[in-house]
């Protein structure tokens, strides 16, 4: 067990120093000067290079990688150039709005998922199973930007049950804010809930024709005892990893849901650094979302350890 | 009065017609065995008293258990039979039992289905059961997980469950097909034990007439979902009134004619391996201790004449395959030389050990999985020939294919079909053709016939009796099954743990078996003769 988690472990780190490493060379390769785009057009050229001496940006690759892969670890992401405040203290406002979104999404699309999954594996080819992976089918198809104008016109227009945008702040207390977070998860969750239940059915269909299935049956278990008991936690494992691969598109998904919904998370917060050309920002946030993606995935990796013990070794 | 009853029983699937007309009776403590050929029906009888059959199935007729019409009885009463009233063992150990559960849970589970007895209450009965099944707590605790048991063990782990609430009938379904013949024997021990203790019916389900007769009272022989013959098993044997019981019979018998008997000694040899061993990096247990490797093969000295055809027989995990691999450079020795026709194989590569390949083929167990299923049989068969210095034109190509499968008893015309539009034992002959086609000097065959039935197995043992004859090919049989090793070879090389233990003329090792492993192997084999014979004594 321990071992297993430890290569995890391991393989986790790298990856995520592999991937810094490739955030800060493309980000080398872009074009366009941060000094020169901090001190505008108009200044002159040693102007220009004093600052970058200041910055620190005439100093070598590697030691200049080092500087900033050090201070990515004591959460020193520098400043942004644009705004001239430490980019941590930038993130440190949106994150809080983000990562309960992403959260909340997440959670969403399992809890849909999962039983519309079973329902449709256990009436596999029949009208519930049919109607159920349309709707799936309709959910993958459609983008959720239009899902999320969907819903705004239901839930906020027409039902005026939640607001349509905007963020009143954790301050205002906890159910302004889940509420105004509620539509943004919906709208991001509903087309990951499709694949992932079109994915628990054929993964439970597979399971459900195992020699092991019939042995639970053989025992006088009824049919739902065994698709409970028995056959979900072996379909477990694929539908883990294809939770751990939609957690990046979903954070990708933020950046175009938050500006639908004018929400200050880190996905507006990019989408304006990119505008401006606040690379240090987009690096930072960039690097941030790539951390969040590894450590959802090595939860993943720690969870087929929970559910299958052929994973964790002899005892 | 009969426990069981099924009379007059027809089930078809979508349309198929599946059964005709069955008819079997189990009396408590009875053993019926139900032989026949695959698809003649045995699964589905035992799925229609279990009523666990696909959607579309129709039965018709009756089947009655203790009174209980079961075609009619509804779900629920179905439910509350199985498990407990009904057991059932399945043919495959190896994927019967649930992998993320423990062995404790999947025993117990039943226990409190049924008799809603508490946690710790079934936990003890689960317990009591695997100790009867022969795995104490000591080795075997409950929070064993089914891949840390063996083949065997899991198949005890599966009777367990079905006769954890001692039921009063059993189905065992091939319980000991997929096993090898020591622990088949051990297996069918215990269910004779567990017959008699509980005064059981059991109805035992084989393709396997010696098993069948070894276990049962009376049997029925099934033939394409039709009952073809059925009675006291001593009798109904003895006496074979009906030709498809005689033909079975003798399928299962059969030995092969093989006029020219290699003389050993008689040339130089074909195929010599020299203190071969294999060793795998073992489990590391700690941390801090380093790991021991596993010598799956140790030590293993083996020569094969032109012509000659050598048995190497072993239970299963005694490293017979990994042995064959090595011969066959699909796998490196840790240490040792492996020559063929005289010339160093081991640790060539790949281009220099054409020559070797295209003299050296090789046939597996199973038919089914060794094509790709959607290339041709032209293309199929026609593979080994890019092992051939000149490369044949197509209709040289064509020509040898066509060649080839007019001498394992196939056409030219089927060369264009595919893998899927041919039987079980004439997937066999493509895969022979396809290993016969270079023209080798050796075959390896890795349990070539277990996965066939008997009638099409003792063809199968013709056709490689008469390549033998015909074309002088050598061969090395890898087989658990004696009568395959003593139907097909010259000698016989016993493997057990790694090392080969007794070798010798195979009628002197059969006959005569000296070293433990040989004599566990031989005392295990099923035989139809020896088994017929005692049956005859006991039914008078």
């Amino acid at each position: 067990m321990t071992a297993y988690l430890l290569k995890r472990l391991i393989i986790a780190a790298s990856t995520l120093v592999l991937a810094s490493m490739v955030v800060f060379a493309v980000m080398e390769i872009l074009p366009g000067d941060p000094a020169r785009l901090m001190l505008g057009f108009n200044a002159g050229a040693d102007q220009v290079e004093q600052l970058r001496n200041q910055m620190g940006l005439n100093a070598p690759l590697v030691p200049r990688y080092l500087h900033w892969a050090g201070g990515l670890l004591s959460l020193d992401f520098g400043r942004s150039y644009t705004y001239s405040v430490p980019v941590i203290d930038l993130v440190r406002e949106r994150v809080v709005v983000s990562l309960p979104l992403a959260l909340i999404a997440l959670a969403l699309s399992t809890i849909i998922a999962v039983p519309v999954g079973v329902f449709s594996a256990s009436r596999q080819g029949r009208a519930g199973d049919a109607l159920a992976m349309g709707a799936a089918q309709l959910g993958v198809a459609v983008p959720n930007f239009w899902f999320a104008l969907m819903l705004i016109y239901l839930f906020a227009v027409w039902l005026r049950l939640v607001p349509a945008g905007g963020f009143p702040g954790w301050g205002a207390g906890i159910w302004p804010a889940v509420k105004s977070l509620l539509l943004p998860a919906v709208a991001l969750a509903l087309p990951q809930a499709a694949i992932l239940a079109r994915v628990a059915r054929s993964a439970l269909i597979e399971v459900l024709n195992e020699d092991y299935i019939r042995t639970a049956r053989a025992k006088g278990l009824p049919y739902r005892a065994v698709l409970w008991r028995h056959a979900l936690r072996n379909a477990m494992i694929p539908v883990l990893t294809i939770l751990g691969l939609q957690f990046a598109f979903l954070l990708a998904g933020t950046i175009i849901i938050e500006n639908v919904f004018y929400l200050p998370g880190l996905g507006r917060l990019v989408f304006q650094a990119i505008n401006q050309r606040d690379l240090i920002v987009v690096e930072s946030v960039v690097m941030l979302l790539v951390a969040a993606v590894i450590i959802v995935n090595l939860l993943v990796d720690f969870s087929y350890a929970v559910v299958d013990p052929r994973l964790r070794g002899r005892q | 009065m009969s426990l069981l009853e099924i009379e007059n029983l027809s089930l078809a699937i979508g349309g198929t017609p599946i059964l005709q007309e069955v008819e079997l009776a189990i009396a408590p403590g009875e053993v019926v065995g139900l032989v026949g050929e695959s698809g003649s029906g045995k699964s589905m009888t035992a799925l229609t008293i279990m009523r666990l059959l696909p959607h579309l199935a129709r039965a018709d007729g009756r089947v009655t258990f203790d009174g209980i019409d079961l075609l009619a009885a509804s779900e629920d009463q179905m439910c509350t039979l199985r498990g407990d009233d009904i057991g059932m063992v399945f043919q495959e150990p190896m994927t019967a039992l649930n992998p993320v559960k423990t062995i404790g849970e999947q025993v117990a589970e039943g226990i409190r289905w049924h008799t809603k007895a508490g946690r710790a209450e079934a936990e003890e009965r689960a317990r009591k059961m695997l100790d009867r099944v022969g795995l104490p707590g000591t080795k075997f605790p409950l929070s064993r997980y089914p891949h840390e048991l063996s083949g065997g063990q899991r198949q005890r782990v599966v009777i367990a469950i079905a006769c954890a609430l001692k039921p009063k009938l059993l189905i065992a379904d091939e319980p000991t097909t997929a096993l090898d013949v020591v622990l088949q024997a051990q297996i069918l021990d215990l269910l004779r034990d567990l017959v008699s203790e509980n005064r059981m019916g059991l109805l035992l389900i084989s393709h396997d007439l010696a098993v069948v007769t070894e276990m049962s009272d009376r049997l029925t022989i099934l033939r394409r979902g039709e009952v073809m013959e059925a009675g006291d098993t001593a009798r109904t044997l003895s006496a074979q009134h009906h030709p498809y019981t005689r033909e079975l019979a003798l399928a299962s018998m059969h030995v092969p004619a093989r006029p020219k008997t290699h003389q050993a000694g008689s040339a130089k040899p074909l195929l010599e391996v020299e203190g071969v061993s294999r060793a795998y990096p073992g489990r590391r247990m700690s941390l801090f201790r380093p790991a021991q490797p596993v010598r799956a093969v140790d030590n293993v000295s083996l020569t094969i004449e032109p012509a000659q055809s050598v048995a190497l027989v072993g239970r299963s995990g005694c490293g017979k395959s990994t042995l064959a691999r090595m011969i066959l450079a699909l796998d490196k020795p840790t240490a040792g030389a492996i020559r063929f026709r005289g010339e160093v194989i081991t640790g060539k590569a790949e281009a220099a050990l054409k020559p070797a390949r295209r003299d050296m083929q090789v046939v597996f167990q199973d038919p089914y999985g060794s094509f790709d299923p959607r290339q041709k049989v032209e293309k199929l068969v026609a593979e080994p020939l890019h092992l051939l210095e000149k490369q044949p034109t197509r209709a040289e190509r064509r020509e040898m294919v066509a060649h080839a499968l007019d001498e394992v008893g196939l056409g030219a015309r089927d060369m264009d079909k595919y893998p899927h539009e041919f039987s079980g034992g004439q997937r066999q002959r493509l895969s022979i053709a396809r290993a016969i086609i270079t023209r080798p000097k050796l075959v390896v065959a890795d349990e070539p016939v277990s996965a066939l039935d008997v009638s099409i197995r003792a063809q199968i043992l013709d056709l490689f009796a008469e390549l033998n004859q015909k074309l002088g090919i050598a061969y090395l049989f890898i087989t658990h099954d004696l009568t395959v090793a003593r139907a097909m070879s010259d000698e016989v090389l016993v493997m057990h743990e790694g090392k080969i233990v007794e070798r010798g003329r195979t009628a002197d090792i059969l006959d005569n078996p000296r070293s433990e492993a040989a004599q566990a192997l031989v005392a295990a084999a099923p035989d139809l003769h020896r088994a017929i014979a005692r049956r005859m004594q006991e039914q008078g």
